[in-house]
């Protein structure tokens, strides 16, 4: 009986080869369907704007979808291109590279940091962990004025420094990292240890390994961060060929809130800039779940 | 008497404090290499966080116009702050605590169910939902306002308006973003919905991280339900997770500020129904140009965090991780 049972349910199984789901997996993945289909409005929405014509992009209430898609927007954006004094490369390849190593560089020094606040008892982690998560409850515009004035005396006014540096202390990338090395086996450490591996080894070839899905996240953010940040174009910049994409993307809608003229080009650099974010978040995430269906700290 | 125990007692503490402090300084090298670990976030923490917050927090206690030097005013800020500041007490100070314990449990909890949901669903279309769910997050405010504008518009076509219209349940359109009766509601009911920030991925990636083995020893120990699970196993192991995700809710629900006069596309909001106390912060900083008085509010703000994740911490009783 019981072999023929399971038999049964392994045939059942079979008929959804596609996913090999259970019912009640099946049940969810319709109730979070519908939820999702809600939620991710504002990716379909971003889409569907660069393509609208100018009869469309100012209906109130704005539609999500497009009636009538056009690549006019595209057109337009290229000839606001065509007539800015510095090209266009110039302001993309400012922020790759900013974005690129910033990022990378988040990543590194947090890990860094997070290792020996979640692992070694050292005198004063505690104190050294309290004040970062306390400065990460602090609201930005108050340290304007002081943020400029250590930028300044730096001397990194107009230099890609001047872009990264402010970004390069990320007490959230810490406290996330740090929080995932608490969960290392502090046996596995000792383990390495006693194989002979030194601290820097341990930390290589242990700890970052199984933390991939922290690091993975921490980049998630951190790129999404530095990506759309302006504000250290506008802040630490004079000039204009040192300044990055978002900055160029508000000049073209800034001196014309209110007007019409321009907004079809500001709907497709929307989506040009919102595309590497996209493709980040996915690469990103897609690791974070794959190391987690196969490895998994044991 | 007291001329025998003073020799007696001088000597033994300053040997006392030498020793520990050797001590202290033996400690100190042995752990040399986790100090050098620390050096580059050390160095680009305090020039680029440290001195800016110490910087705002001198501020605080004085007469800045952003234009002059900063003249020193000792307690005045506090003291207006406290006693004089109409808009704040009246309307930031409870704005800003309402939302916030709406905000901050509401999603925290919807983040983890959300995560948990999204953890039982296949490998391979796992990564489409998360996409989903966090694309409030990865479009960024401005998005966010024109799918709602739609929604709560205040006329008979807003989809909320037309659809209670029709089902009887008002007679005539309300004014979900502008009258300040809905305002508050609309502004929880919109941060909700795109609550599921970094909190969320840490906490699906948490769940994701517990060891499956776990929980085959535990059904052959007796657990049954998906939910004595939960309680038993998930929560437990994923505790770090489970708490970066709570600061990151309660810091994310006090320091929100945006989302009323977006909404309302009013600033200030209809009779300040939405202005919270980051509000408060730029309308004196950025532009009132009173950056005295709004290093203050924020060194209060920082405060009123602070006390807060103090009470959660000691509510789920996670001291230890502190």
């Amino acid at each position: 009986m019981n072999v023929t049972n399971s038999l049964k349910r392994l045939r059942v199984r079979r008929s959804f080869k596609l996913f090999r789901m259970d019912r009640t997996q099946i049940t969810l993945m319709i109730l979070l369907t519908a939820g999702g289909v809600f939620m991710i409005l504002p990716l379909v929405y971003i889409f569907n704007h660069a393509l609208k014509p100018y009869s469309e992009l100012f209906l109130f209430p704005p539609r999500i979808f497009v009636q009538e898609p056009t690549l006019s927007n595209f057109t337009e954006f290229f000839v606001v291109l065509r007539d800015s004094t510095i090209p266009i490369t110039r302001f993309l390849f400012n922020s790759l590279i900013v974005t690129g190593i910033g990022t990378f560089m988040v990543i590194i020094v947090s890990s860094l940091c997070a290792y020996p606040l979640a692992k070694h008892r050292f005198p004063g982690h505690k104190i050294a962990f309290s004040i970062i998560i306390l400065s990460l409850m602090f609201v930005p515009e108050a340290m304007q004025i002081p943020r400029y004035v250590v930028v300044a005396r730096l001397g990194i006014m107009d230099t890609y420094w001047g872009h990264i540096l402010p970004h390069i202390a990320a007490p959230v990338s810490v406290f996330l990292m740090k929080q995932f090395m608490d969960q290392v086996p502090t046996e596995l450490l000792e383990a390495g240890k006693l194989d002979g591996a030194r601290e820097w080894t341990v930390f290589y070839r242990i700890v970052m390994p199984i933390c991939m899905p922290a690091v993975a996240t921490s980049a998630i953010l951190t790129f999404q961060s530095i990506w759309n940040d302006a504000s250290t174009s506008v802040l630490f910049m004079q000039n204009d060929a040192m300044k990055t994409f978002p900055y160029f993307l508000s000049t073209i809608t800034n001196n014309l809130a209110n007007q019409v003229a321009r907004q079809g080009a500001a709907a497709a650099a929307a989506l040009i800039m919102f595309l590497p974010t996209l493709i980040v978040f996915l690469v990103f995430q897609r690791k974070v779940i794959s190391t987690m269906a196969h490895s998994g700290i044991k | 008497m007291q001329s025998e125990i003073k020799p007696a007692h001088i000597p033994v503490p300053d040997s006392a404090v030498k020793s520990r402090l050797a001590g202290l300084f033996r400690e100190i090298w042995k752990y040399r290499l986790s100090y050098l670990f620390m050096a580059p976030f050390a160095v680009s923490f305090f020039l680029f966080i440290l001195v800016p917050v110490m910087a705002a927090v001198g501020l605080s206690f004085t007469y800045f116009n952003t234009i002059e030097t900063p003249r020193f005013s000792g307690w005045d800020n506090y003291q207006f702050m406290l006693s004089q500041d109409v808009l704040l007490l009246k309307h930031a100070l409870p704005n800003t605590l309402t939302f916030a314990l709406l905000v901050g449990p509401g999603g925290y909890i919807a983040s983890f169910l959300l995560a948990w949901l999204i953890a039982q669903i296949p490998d391979r279309v796992r990564i489409w939902f998360v996409l989903a769910f966090y694309a409030p997050s990865l479009a960024g405010a401005v998005v966010m306002n024109i799918i709602w504008q739609p929604m709560l518009s205040g006329d008979r076509i807003g989809y909320l308006n037309s659809f209670l219209l029709k089902m009887g349940w008002i007679d005539e359109p309300q004014l979900w973003v502008l009258d300040p009766k809905y305002l508050m509601m609309s502004m929880v009911l919109v941060t909700m919905w795109s609550s599921m920030g970094v909190g969320f991925l840490a906490m699906l990636a948490g769940i994701l991280n517990v060891d499956r083995q776990l929980y085959e020893a535990a059904r052959i120990d007796g657990i049954k339900s998906r939910l004595q699970e939960i309680w038993y196993i998930t929560i437990p192991y994923m505790k770090p997770q489970m708490l970066f995700a709570s600061v990151m809710a309660i810091v994310g629900a006090f320091k929100a500020g945006d989302i009323g006069e977006q909404l309302s596309g009013l600033k200030p909001t209809p009779e300040y129904a939405g202005h919270t106390i980051h509000n408060h912060i730029s309308d004196f900083g950025l532009i009132r140009y009173e950056m005295g008085y709004a290093a203050a509010l924020s060194v209060v703000l920082l405060l009123m965090i602070y006390g807060f994740n103090r009470l959660s911490w000691r509510l789920f009783g996670s001291k230890g991780d502190e």
